[in-house]
C-alpha cells in the first residue's frame, strides 16, 4: 500500500465515523442496569401516605415503572399513551414520583389522569439515583423476576410503545409461561 | 426530533440551574479530596460539567449522596463504584483502563513511537551533503538554467 | 426590505464565488491571463457583497425588525446597542455568515498582498478560495438563511442568551474566525502548489506569512474564549477540554506545527510534502471544527443548536474539500522532487522535526480524546466519557518535552551541528535551570513543589536558551543596540513568542498547582480565610442594569491586616428571558486573582458563596497574547514584503512564463 493514500484512507475513516455519528445521539445515557436486579425499595404511596409501595409488590408480573412529576413538563406529553395503556389493562404501570410534593402529585393526576397502579412518592430522590434515573420522565420494563429489561428515556410516543416496548412486554410474559 | 428540543432546553437551562448549596468540611484535606473526586465525575443533566462544577438538582443530590457516604467512611473508589453502578461509565470523566479503552489510554505512546520510527528512518537515510564550491563556469550555466528553464523533475518510486 | 437586500446580496456573492472558482482555476490551466485576472475583480465582489449582507443582518438587529426570525431569536429592544451589534453572530446562521464575510476578506487581501506572485499561483490560490466560498455560501443558502422572515412577526424579541451578554461575545467570535478562515489561505498555497507541479522554498515563503497571520488571530481567539469563560461561569476554570474547545485547539496545534515547518522548507527547501500535508490537515481541522460544532455529534455547552441535516451538508463539504485535497496530494505526491539539501539528525532542521512529531502527536491525542466517545458508541459498545482527567494525563507531558527542545533548537545551526556545541552555548542556561528546580524543590518539601519546579525551571530554560539564541552582543555594551536592532522580525517573533510560551506555562502550572477555593454559606458580616486572605461579606443590596436586576454582595479582602480589593459578585435575573445569571467578582492581579462568585440563596440573607485564590493566573493569558504579538510581528519580516519588490525587479518573465506553461 503506497504511503501517499495513507491521509486520504485515515480521512475516509473519519468521515464514516462522523457519518455515523450523525445517525447517534450524544447525549442519551444507557443504563448499566439492563438484565440486572430492580433496586429494592419500599416508598409511601402518594395516594396513601400510610400504605407502602415497594419492588415487593411489583414482583410476579411484568410491569412498567414510569418516572413522573407534576413539575415535569414532558410528563404532559406521553401521559395520555400511559392513561390508554392503563385503559387496555395489557401491563400494569407503577408510577415513581420523583422529587415531588404530595398534594402538587395528587392535584395532577386528579387533572391529568391517573394510569397508575400505584404511585410511589421519592420525594428526595434516593431511589431514583438508585435506578439511574437522570432526567424527568423515564420509563423501566421489568419483568416477573424484578429484572430490569429496558429503559426509554424521554416521553414515550405512540410508535416507541407500539415498536419497542408492547413487544417487549408480551415477549417477556410468553417466557413465564 | 423530540430530543433536540429537550437539548436545547437543557442548554439554556444549564446556565441557570442553581442548586449549589455548600457542603460543611471539618478539614481542608477533606474539602480537598472531595472537590478533586466531584471534578472527576460527571453532570448526567449538564453533561459538560462535573458534579462540582454544576448546579444541576441532580447533581446537588449526588453532592449530597457521596458526601454522606465520604462522613461514614467510604474510599474514593467506593464512591466511584456507586455512581458507576447506577449511571455507567458515562459518569467517569477518566476512562476506565480496559480492553475497550486500551486504545485510547495507548493511543499517544503508540503514535510517538510510530512517528518516532518512522523520523528515525527518514532522519537515518539522510546523508549531509557536501558543500560544493561551483566553478565560474558552473555558476553561469546554473543561471542560465535558472532564468530559461523549468527544472526537471525527478519521479521517485517509493 | 433591507432583509431580502441581504438576501439578494448573498445570491450574489455566491454566482461571483463560482465565478472565482471556475475562471481563475480555467484560466491557470489553459493560460489564458485575462480569465485569471477574474480572480481579482470577482474577490472586490464578493467582500462588497458579503459586506453589503452583513451589513442588512446587522441593521435589522439594529432597529429592532423582530420579523426577520433570526433577529426574534436572538435579540431583545432592551438589549443593549452593542449586544445587538454582536449577536449577529451569536449564533448559527449569523456566524456562518460571519465566517463567509472574512472568507471573503482574506480573499481580498490575498489579491492585495501578492504583487509578486507568478500569475499562474496567484489564479490558483484564488481559485481554491473561491471554491471553499462556493461551498460556505451554498450552506448558508441552502440550510442557514439568516434572513429567512417570520409569518407573522413576532412584538419581542427572545433575547440573547445572558452568557452572551458581554464584551467576550464582541471580539472572540471574530478572531476566532481570523484564525479558521485564515488557515484557508495556507491551505489555497497548498492545493495550487501540488495543481500546478511546483513545490519549492519560494512556495513556502510566499505562504508562510498567511498562516502565521492566522496562527496569531487564532491564538488571540482561544485565549480571549478562555478568559471569557474563566470571568463569566464562575467556577475559576478556564479550559475545560469541551469537545468544542478541542475543536479550536486542534487546528492551532497543527498550525503550531506548520509555521515551524514552512519554516525549514522556506530555509532548505525540505520537508515540502509534509509542509504541503499539514497545510491541508490545518485546514481540515478547521472545517471539522465547523462539523463538530453545529452538526450535534458531540455534546457541548458551545455547540450551536443545530440539526443533523445541517451536519450532513458540512460533512458533504469536507468530504467534497479535503477528499478532493488529498486524493489530489495522493496523485501528486509523487512529483514533489526530493529535495537534495539534506541535515543531520542534530541540526536546527532536526529539533523541528521533532516539534513537529510532538506537536502533531499531541494534536492526535486531543483529536483521539474528543472522537472516542463516539467512536465506542457507534461500534456498539455503549457510552463511556473522556474528560479533562485523560487530556491533562496524556497532554501534559507532551508539551513538557515541547517545552525542553524548544531551547535547543532556537541555538542549533542550520543543516549540521553537533551536540557538543549546542551543549557549549546552553551551558548556562541549564545550571540556571537546575538551580531554580533544586531552590523550588528545597522550599516547597512537597509532590506539588517538584511539579511546580519543572514547570517553572523549563520556562526559566526556555527564556534563557532563548535569549542565548539571540547572539546579541554584550560587551561592549554600546554594542547591544545594534545587534538588537539588527535582528529580523522573523527572529524577534520567535523570541517574544517562544517566552510567551514560558510564561503560559508558568501561569498554568502555578495556577493549577497551588489555587485554593473554598465554598461556604455566608451571611453579611461573615469573614472566611482562604490562603492568606481574609474575605469579608460585608454588605447585600439590590442594583439594577439595563435589562437586569440585581443582588449585589460586596466582599472586602485583606491580606496581612490591611485591605488589598473590593470584590462585588452578582447574580442577575434577566428581564426578557428571566434567566439568572453570575456575575463573579475578581480582582486580577500580576501575581494572583482573588475570585468570588454567589452559587443560590440559602434562607435569609445567607448565599451559597465560593471564594478563590489563584495565582498568576493571568500568565497565562499574558503568555498568549506574547504569543499572538510575536505571531504578528515575524509574519512582517522584511524579507516577506521585499521578496514581492525584488521578485517584480528581477523577473519581469514570470508572468510570462506563468501564462506559456502548465
Amino acid at each position: 500500500m503506497r504511503k501517499r493514500f495513507f491521509p486520504l484512507i485515515i480521512f475516509t475513516g473519519l468521515v464514516g465515523l462522523l457519518a455515523i455519528g450523525l445517525t447517534l445521539n450524544p447525549r442519551v445515557v444507557p443504563s448499566p442496569l439492563i438484565d440486572k436486579p430492580a433496586p429494592l425499595f419500599s416508598l409511601p404511596q402518594v395516594h396513601n401516605a400510610a400504605a407502602v409501595i415497594g419492588s415487593e409488590q411489583m414482583k410476579g408480573k411484568v410491569v412498567l415503572l414510569n418516572v413522573w412529576a407534576s413539575w415535569c413538563v414532558s410528563c404532559r406529553l406521553e401521559h395520555e399513551q400511559f392513561v390508554k395503556l392503563a385503559t387496555s389493562g395489557e401491563v400494569p404501570v407503577y408510577g415513581l414520583n420523583y422529587k415531588d410534593r404530595r398534594e402538587d402529585a395528587v392535584r395532577w393526576l386528579e387533572f391529568y389522569g391517573n394510569p397508575y397502579v400505584v404511585s410511589a412518592l421519592d420525594a428526595d430522590g434516593r431511589v431514583g439515583i438508585d435506578f439511574g434515573v437522570y432526567g424527568v420522565p423515564e420509563t423501566f420494563v421489568i419483568d416477573g423476576e424484578g429484572i430490569i429489561r429496558y429503559k426509554h428515556i424521554g416521553p414515550i410516543d405512540e410508535t416507541t410503545l407500539g415498536k419497542k416496548i408492547m413487544p417487549l412486554v408480551r415477549e417477556l410474559k410468553g417466557r413465564r409461561l | 426530533m423530540r430530543w433536540i428540543w429537550f437539548a436545547v432546553l437543557l442548554t439554556f437551562t444549564c446556565a441557570t440551574f442553581g442548586a449549589d448549596s455548600p457542603l460543611v468540611f471539618n478539614s481542608a484535606e477533606k474539602e480537598t479530596r472531595f472537590t478533586k473526586l466531584m471534578t472527576e465525575l460527571r453532570c448526567l443533566v449538564c453533561q459538560n460539567q462535573s458534579l462540582e462544577d454544576s448546579n444541576a438538582p441532580l447533581a446537588q443530590d449526588l453532592r449530597n449522596q457521596a458526601y454522606t457516604m465520604m462522613r461514614d467512611g467510604a474510599s474514593d473508589d467506593d464512591i466511584m463504584d456507586y455512581m458507576v453502578d447506577r449511571y455507567g461509565d458515562f459518569v467517569r470523566y477518566r476512562p476506565a483502563f480496559r480492553p475497550v479503552t486500551f486504545l485510547l489510554w495507548l493511543g499517544p505512546l503508540l503514535l510517538l513511537l510510530i512517528a518516532a520510527a518512522v523520523a528515525w528512518r527518514w532522519l537515518g537515510a539522510q546523508q549531509v551533503a557536501e558543500a560544493v564550491e561551483l566553478s565560474e563556469a558552473d555558476d553561469a550555466r546554473a543561471r542560465r538554467l535558472l532564468d530559461g528553464k523549468a527544472p526537471r523533475k525527478e519521479k521517485h518510486r517509493k | 426590505m433591507i432583509a431580502e437586500l441581504g438576501h439578494f446580496a448573498l445570491i450574489v456573492a455566491l454566482a461571483l464565488s463560482g465565478a472565482q472558482a471556475f475562471f481563475t482555476l480555467a484560466g491557470a490551466v489553459v493560460g489564458n491571463q485575462s480569465w485569471m485576472n477574474v480572480g481579482r475583480t470577482t474577490a472586490r465582489g464578493q467582500a462588497a457583497f458579503l459586506s453589503i449582507a452583513l451589513a442588512a443582518l446587522a441593521y435589522s438587529f439594529i432597529i429592532n425588525d423582530f420579523s426577520v426570525a433570526y433577529v426574534a431569536q436572538n435579540s431583545n429592544s432592551a438589549l443593549p446597542l452593542h449586544y445587538r451589534i454582536s449577536a449577529v453572530w451569536g449564533a448559527h446562521e449569523g456566524s456562518m455568515l460571519l465566517w463567509g464575510w472574512i472568507l471573503s476578506l482574506w480573499t481580498l487581501a490575498v489579491t492585495v498582498f501578492s504583487r509578486g506572485l507568478p500569475a499562474q499561483l496567484l489564479a490558483r490560490v484564488l481559485g481554491v478560495m473561491g471554491l471553499v466560498s462556493l461551498g460556505f455560501l451554498a450552506f448558508i443558502l441552502a440550510t442557514s438563511n439568516p434572513f429567512s422572515r417570520l409569518d407573522p412577526p413576532m412584538t419581542e424579541g427572545r433575547d440573547l442568551n445572558p452568557l452572551l451578554q458581554d464584551p467576550g461575545l464582541i471580539f472572540h467570535p471574530p478572531l476566532l474566525y481570523l484564525g479558521y478562515v485564515g488557515f484557508a489561505v495556507g491551505f489555497a498555497f497548498a492545493i495550487a502548489a501540488l495543481l500546478g507541479g511546483r513545490l519549492d522554498a519560494a512556495w513556502a515563503r510566499w505562504s508562510r506569512p498567511w498562516t502565521l497571520a492566522a496562527w496569531s488571530f487564532l491564538t488571540l481567539g482561544i485565549a480571549l474564549g478562555s478568559f471569557w469563560a474563566y470571568y463569566e461561569l464562575g467556577w475559576g476554570g478556564w479550559w475545560f477540554w469541551d469537545p468544542v474547545e478541542n475543536a479550536s485547539f486542534m487546528p492551532w496545534l497543527a498550525a503550531t506545527a506548520l509555521i515551524h515547518s514552512s519554516a525549514v522548507t522556506e530555509k532548505r527547501g525540505v520537508l515540502k510534502g509534509w509542509t504541503v500535508l499539514l497545510a491541508i490537515t490545518v485546514f481540515a481541522l478547521s472545517l471539522l471544527g465547523t462539523f463538530l460544532v453545529r452538526s450535534g455529534v458531540l455534546t457541548s455547552v458551545h455547540a450551536f443548536a443545530t440539526d443533523p441535516s445541517r451536519g450532513v451538508f458540512i460533512l458533504g463539504l469536507l468530504v467534497a474539500v479535503i477528499g478532493g485535497s488529498l486524493l489530489l496530494y495522493a496523485w501528486r505526491a509523487a512529483t514533489i522532487s526530493r529535495a537534495s539539501a539534506l541535515f543531520a539528525p542534530i541540526s536546527r532542521e532536526g529539533f523541528i522535526l521533532v516539534n513537529n512529531l510532538l506537536l502533531f502527536v499531541a494534536m492526535a491525542t486531543v483529536l483521539l480524546g474528543t472522537l472516542y466517545p463516539l467512536a465506542v458508541d457507534a461500534l456498539g459498545y455503549g457510552k463511556l466519557s473522556v474528560g479533562p482527567p485523560y487530556f491533562n494525563t496524556v497532554f501534559i507531558p507532551l508539551m513538557l518535552a515541547v517545552a525542553l527542545i524548544m531551547g535547543a533548537g532556537a541555538i542549533a545551526r542550520w543543516k549540521n551541528d553537533s551536540a557538543s556545541r549546542i551543549g557549549g552555548r546552553l551551558r548556562m542556561a541549564a545550571v540556571a535551570t537546575v538551580v531554580v528546580a533544586v531552590a523550588v524543590i528545597a522550599v516547597t518539601r512537597d509532590a506539588t513543589g517538584i511539579r511546580a519546579a519543572l514547570a517553572v525551571s523549563l520556562a526559566l530554560w526556555i527564556v534563557s536558551s532563548t535569549i542565548t539564541a539571540m547572539n546579541v552582543r554584550l560587551r561592549p555594551l554600546s554594542a547591544l543596540a545594534p545587534s538588537l536592532a539588527q535582528m529580523p522580525a522573523a527572529q524577534w517573533g520567535m523570541v517574544i513568542a517562544h517566552i510567551g510560551f514560558a510564561v503560559a506555562l508558568v501561569g498554568i502550572a502555578l495556577s493549577s498547582l497551588y489555587s485554593t477555593e473554598t465554598h461556604r454559606r455566608m451571611v453579611p458580616g461573615d469573614r472566611v480565610l482562604v490562603a492568606g486572605y481574609a474575605f469579608a461579606f460585608t454588605e447585600l443590596r439590590e442594583v439594577d442594569g439595563p435589562n437586569y436586576r440585581a443582588t449585589e454582595a460586596v466582599f472586602e479582602v485583606a491580606a496581612h491586616g490591611k485591605q488589598v480589593a473590593v470584590l462585588r459578585a452578582q447574580k442577575r435575573i434577566y428581564s426578557a428571558s428571566n434567566m439568572p445569571m453570575t456575575e463573579a467578582g475578581i480582582d486580577g492581579a500580576f501575581t494572583r486573582d482573588l475570585y468570588v462568585s454567589l452559587g443560590e440563596p440559602l434562607e435569609g440573607s445567607a448565599w451559597s458563596v465560593r471564594l478563590y485564590v489563584k495565582p498568576y493566573i493571568r500568565w497565562i493569558w499574558l503568555g498568549a497574547m506574547l504569543i499572538a504579538a510575536g505571531g504578528f510581528v515575524a509574519a512582517f519580516d522584511r524579507r516577506y514584503r521585499l521578496l514581492a519588490r525584488r521578485n517584480i525587479a528581477a523577473h519581469p518573465t514570470t508572468q510570462r512564463q506563468a501564462m506559456a506553461g502548465r
